[in-house]
């Protein structure tokens, strides 16, 4: 029982992370409808720039924190500025062509600037951040995680619900058309969200690298499974990618302990395609409202 | 023309559209729109009457058109081929066929939407307008658009367009798919509008009769030209315009397609 109870609470947490990550993802896929093939390179760029500002810069772990979101931020506003923006209005294959063509380059940097060896954050959570859960011990790393992970949704819900900016990134998702005609600066709405997916990746990048060490490899692979997440979630659900981010770590980590490690990356995929055999817009995909 | 009155507020000067480098829909199509008027443009499908709304709107581009002649003023300042955003924030805000919602928005939200050329400012006030013209959207104001009615929608869409104070609001056929009535209120409140806000409208309408009521001035385009332009009592009386657009046939009775002939010929306004 303790077992699952640890497992459950490491799945949720690490599920969380791939939710919020593949947040990221719907939101460039529903104001663009571009799929993003270098969202993988975008938490590797935010873990490594976290760990250039706790070694290298010998930045406080807080202010670190928060240069990486901002840096991350600038990173995603730049990529829509200078390779995305461009292409506005040629054919959506070539922008996603484009976004293979990103990764590789990101990639390609980090590799050059940092090899692919392990890297690991010097420790910095305070050991009294673990929580005892009856005969469970919640590990500090996972506390945090969970913690950044659900402040991080209230906000994002509050930014969708309540700000101007999040309406309109939201009626441009809907009806760009129609947002065209009232004045929505589309444009802007693209490299908001290219911004804030940039901002959310490399937040997860870092808990991800304080969880898992840093290689380069290991992390892009990680934010790939942004794809069965959103696919499980339906791709044009923000909602849905936060609760198929929490299913497919659950599923990772009961796997991994109930039944191999080796098949963690395996089962995930397997329940996914039995998923999708009975709900083929995914669990919370939006069947179009046909009301006109 | 009219030259009396307010001023022009709006010029078309003899502009061509061609879509995707190839296909022409506008063929030198001019036009003038006097401040605090409703124009209404008639004609029958295709003749590109909403081209030319896209036109001055700005929204011709993303569907791959251009304005390739000519050119098109408004308030003394040329805009032919300017974005959307640009020509949205001069104040043209135009209202698209078919009722377009933001669907997954509620009808609140939807209204906020149309503050986006101004969003730093209050828009309290603007919200109370807008449920003080519609107040069918009072009750619904915190359901989605997409369950919403016919009817329901298009008060939303012209609702959100009034929320960005438009100095020149294109209406394109807001009576399309409605019940009569219903289509009777549209247009009252349209005239309310115009009365009291002192918006210019231009309407593009199939419903020629209760365009006619209400606007002041009117033309009729044919295959991308305009073929007749006048006062709208005055198009209103016209044999022709009576004809083919309000179906009533000079001897008072309807016409059949029996006289399919005459048609053609009498089709030949230029």
């Amino acid at each position: 029982m303790d077992f699952f109870i640890q497992l459950l609470v490491n799945g949720l947490s690490i599920g969380l992370l791939y939710g919020l990550s593949a947040m990221g993802f719907v939101m460039i896929f529903k104001s663009s409808s571009v799929l993003n093939f270098a969202h993988g390179e975008l938490l590797a760029m935010g873990a490594f720039l976290f760990l250039v500002l706790t070694t290298w810069a010998g930045l406080p772990i807080y202010l670190a924190f928060l240069v990486t979101l901002a840096g991350s931020f600038v990173l995603g506003f730049a990529v829509e500025r200078l390779f995305l923006r461009p292409l506005i209005g040629e054919s959506l294959i070539f922008v996603i062509m484009l976004t293979v063509g990103l990764a590789s380059i990101f990639k390609g940097l980090l590799l050059f600037f940092f090899g692919g060896n392990l890297h690991t954050y010097p420790e910095f959570l305070p050991a009294g951040l673990g929580v005892q859960l009856g005969n469970v011990f919640v590990p500090p790393v996972y506390v945090a995680s969970s913690f950044i992970g659900i402040v991080f949704l209230v906000l994002f819900g509050l930014f969708f619900k309540f700000s101007p900016q999040g309406i309109f990134m939201r009626s441009v998702a809907d009806n760009q058309t129609a947002a065209l005609s009232l004045g929505v600066h589309v444009k802007k709405v693209f490299a908001l969200s290219w911004a804030i997916a940039a901002m959310v990746a490399g937040m997860s990048g870092i808990v991800l690298g304080v969880i898992n060490g840093i290689n380069v490899h290991e992390i892009s692979a990680i934010g790939l499974k942004v794809f069965p997440v959103v696919i499980l979630g339906g791709l044009d659900s923000i909602g849905g990618a936060i609760i198929g981010g929490i299913i497919i770590g659950l599923l990772e980590t009961f796997t991994c302990g109930y039944i191999s490690p080796s098949l963690r990356d395996v089962v995930p995929y397997a329940v996914l395609v039995c998923i999708l055999l009975v709900k083929p817009y995914g669990l919370f995909g939006l069947v179009d409202i046909e009301r006109v | 023309m009219t030259e009396n009155g307010n001023g022009i507020f709006l010029q078309l000067n003899n502009i061509s559209v061609v879509y995707s480098d190839v296909i022409q829909v506008l063929k030198g199509v001019s036009l003038s729109v006097e401040k605090h008027r409703i124009v209404s443009l008639l004609g029958s499908n295709g003749a590109g009457k909403t081209t030319t709304l896209k036109a001055v709107s700005g929204l011709l581009k993303p569907e791959n058109g251009k304005v390739t002649d000519g050119s098109i003023s408004f308030d003394g300042a040329a805009i032919q081929n300017s974005s959307p955003e640009q020509i949205t924030r001069k104040g043209i805000i135009q209202v698209l066929e078919g009722r377009q919602p933001f669907k997954y928005l509620t009808i609140e939200e939807n209204l906020k939407v149309g503050t986006a050329t101004r969003w730093t400012r209050p828009y309290k006030k603007d919200l109370d307008m807008v449920y003080d013209y519609f107040p069918a959207l009072t009750k619904r104001r915190k359901s989605l658009a997409g369950y919403c009615s016919g009817g329901e929608l298009q008060m939303l869409v012209m609702g959100r367009a009034l929320m960005a104070h438009p100095r020149l609001l294109l209406l394109d056929e807001p009576s399309l798919g409605l019940a009569p009535l219903v289509v009777r209120e549209i247009f009252r409140i349209i005239k309310r509008i115009n009365e009291e806000q002192g918006t210019t409208i231009i309407l593009v309408e199939q419903n020629a009769n209760m365009a006619l009521q209400i606007a002041h001035y009117g033309y009729v385009m044919e295959n991308g030209k305009v073929v007749m332009e006048g006062e709208a009592h005055a198009l209103k009386e016209n044999p022709d315009v009576k004809e083919f657009y309000l179906g009533v046939s000079a001897g008072g009775k309807t016409r059949t397609y029996k006289d399919i002939k005459s048609y053609r010929r009498r089709k030949r306004w230029l």
